[in-house]
């Protein structure tokens, strides 16, 4: 049974494109209000599971239903009410900056002085009053990005739909989107976003799924999720040259999950400083040791046995 | 699982209106050509090559006359192939305008109906020039050269379907040589402008001829503004036909290439 406050409703959603199954029977629900994650690594299904929900891809099975609508039968309907910002910038060129926020007022059945408050307003969000008059390919990277998000919610949507946002932007831009997803947050819109940043997903979701091979493999809040599949602390070190695997069988016998890369090993643990007196109890030499809080890239290693990025 | 496919008229409209804001910044670049193209067809063939031609028209009309409501037509199916081929091709692969534009209330039907309007309004902005330049010659003036206009675009509505269809099919751009060279250039040269086929060409041949949706197009405008009415109802009820069959088949297409 969908909760009350459930504004997308997924069941075992499956999509398959002739043999490959991109999306392989996913359920979850997303709570209005919330800021939701969709985490995984590039091929996860986390893009056509959005495409999904923003009426562009057609199911093969299961259920989707968003804002109470069914999906497919009802796609303009719940377009007109959902604000997309799509992983490739893909602004009309050929326009101005305010014609590109306009001509989609005008696609959602907006028009006139409603349509210009809004591109005024937006056009102050997304920092971009100066430019009102420019051509998108004079905007810089960061101002596409922006542009792009302020188009997206021309419509005063519900729902802001982000796919994978700060893919290839440099830290600082990351860093100001960052600030204009959480205003968003902040004045109750629901935010459905994808990423395969770990560092992203911790920060601004407040419940996510993690996906690999179209799958679910995980659902809950960051910290949860953490505390649920993992010790608090990660002690990364290095053994003596060649002497990796001992030190990764040394953990191991002491009880201790150990993540071992060549002579690399990550050691998670309750109580850093016993784990390491232990350690060094037993002979071995640790270099360039430094204990830091686990975190999803941890999780996501610790369920696949594959790094997030590689 | 696909929703029904219905077009909303609105959203195709809002989808011209689109190209009506681009077109409005930079109109007098594209509309010039327009101008000068005529000018030198008439020029060169009317006129010069003209002279040359004793052999009266179907109406007993000169050379001039004769051929000037065929490239009236053709130059309708240029405009509205262009407008269908590559510019379409540019927005579905490169630009990504429609995977933006789907994100909307508008759905793919709804662009591919608008970009074919679209396509039919740059066929009557070609031919209707045109045929404004054919007055500058000795084109006879009279009232029925206003019934070019609905001719015109009914044109336009066929051919662009006609590229709209094709685009939707092709996945590389270096095709359309295919399409403008066995196609266009063909049906300009021998669906009746320069002369009538039927007197000139083996039966084989006069029969792919009539076949062309151009041979309609020609008869059409040419019977209009002669006022020789027989047989016209067939040649538009061609196009419409052709131009309808083809333009759902692209609607139905472009929807599968962006909606996957």
């Amino acid at each position: 049974m969908p909760s009350p406050g459930a504004v997308v409703e997924v069941e075992e959603l499956v999509k398959r494109y002739g043999d490959v199954v991109a999306v392989d029977g996913v359920s979850f629900e997303v709570q209005r209000g919330e800021f939701f994650g969709m985490l995984g690594p590039n091929g996860a299904g986390k893009s056509t599971l959005m495409r999904m929900i923003y009426q562009v891809t057609p199911r093969t099975a299961g259920e989707l239903r968003v804002l109470g609508m069914r999906a497919g039968e009802q796609a303009r309907a719940i377009k007109q009410r959902l604000g997309v910002v799509p992983q490739m910038d893909n602004l009309d060129e050929e326009l101005r900056v305010v014609d590109n926020l306009l001509i989609y007022a005008r696609f959602n059945g907006i028009r006139g002085a409603e349509a210009r408050r809004r591109a005024d307003e937006l056009l102050a969000f997304a920092d971009l009053e100066e430019k009102r008059r420019a051509m998108v390919r004079e905007l810089s990277g960061g101002m596409k990005r922006r542009l792009t998000l302020a188009r997206g919610l021309m419509n005063d949507p519900e729902i802001v739909v982000l796919d994978e946002q700060t893919t290839g932007l440099d830290p600082q831009v990351r860093l100001n989107l960052w600030n204009k997803l959480e205003e968003l947050r902040a004045r109750g819109k629901t935010l459905v976003m994808s990423t395969h940043y770990m560092d992203e997903a911790e920060r601004l979701c407040d419940r996510l799924v993690i996906m690999d091979h179209g799958r679910i493999i995980a659902t809950g809040a960051p910290q949860a999720l953490i505390r649920d599949n993992l010790p608090p602390l990660v002690v990364e070190a290095r053994a003596e040259l060649g002497e990796g695997a001992g030190l990764e069988q040394a953990a191991e016998r002491l009880g201790l999950a150990v993540v071992r890369s060549g002579d690399r090993v990550s050691v998670f643990v309750a109580d850093a400083d016993a784990a390491l007196a232990r350690l060094r109890e037993q002979g071995w030499r640790l270099l360039h040791a430094f204990v830091r809080p686990a975190n999803l890239e941890d999780v996501f290693l610790k369920l696949t046995g594959r790094a997030l990025r590689e | 699982m696909r929703g029904r496919t219905i077009v909303d008229l609105r959203g195709a409209a809002r989808v011209w209106q689109r190209n009506l804001w681009v077109y409005r910044d930079r109109w007098y670049y594209g509309l010039l050509p327009n101008f000068f193209e005529p000018l030198f067809y008439l020029l060169g063939l009317g006129v010069g090559l003209g002279y040359y031609v004793s052999s009266g028209g179907q109406f007993g009309e000169g050379y001039l006359t004769y051929i000037a409501p065929g490239l009236v037509a053709a130059s309708a199916m240029n405009g509205a192939a262009f407008e269908t081929t590559y510019n379409v091709f540019v927005k579905l692969h490169f630009g990504r305008l429609y995977d933006a534009m789907v994100t909307t209330r508008v759905n793919m039907e709804d662009v591919a109906l608008g970009e074919w309007w679209w396509a039919v309004t740059r066929a009557l902005v070609y031919g209707g020039i045109f045929l404004l330049i054919t007055l500058l010659f000795d084109t006879p003036v009279t009232w029925r050269l206003l019934l070019a206009v609905p001719a015109i675009a009914l044109v336009g509505y066929c051919f662009s379907a006609i590229g709209l269809a094709f685009t939707s099919v092709i996945h590389i751009i270096d095709v359309f040589s295919y399409f403008f060279t066995l196609f266009l250039t063909p049906s300009f040269l021998f669906s009746g402008i320069f002369f009538p086929v039927e007197e000139r060409f083996p039966s084989a041949l006069v029969w792919v001829a009539q076949a062309t949706p151009l041979y309609r197009a020609v008869r059409l405008v040419r019977g209009l503004v002669n006022g020789h009415w027989q047989g016209l109802a067939f040649d538009a009820g061609y196009l419409l036909v052709v131009g309808t069959v083809l333009g759902a088949f692209a609607i139905w297409r472009m929807q599968r290439r962006v909606i996957r």
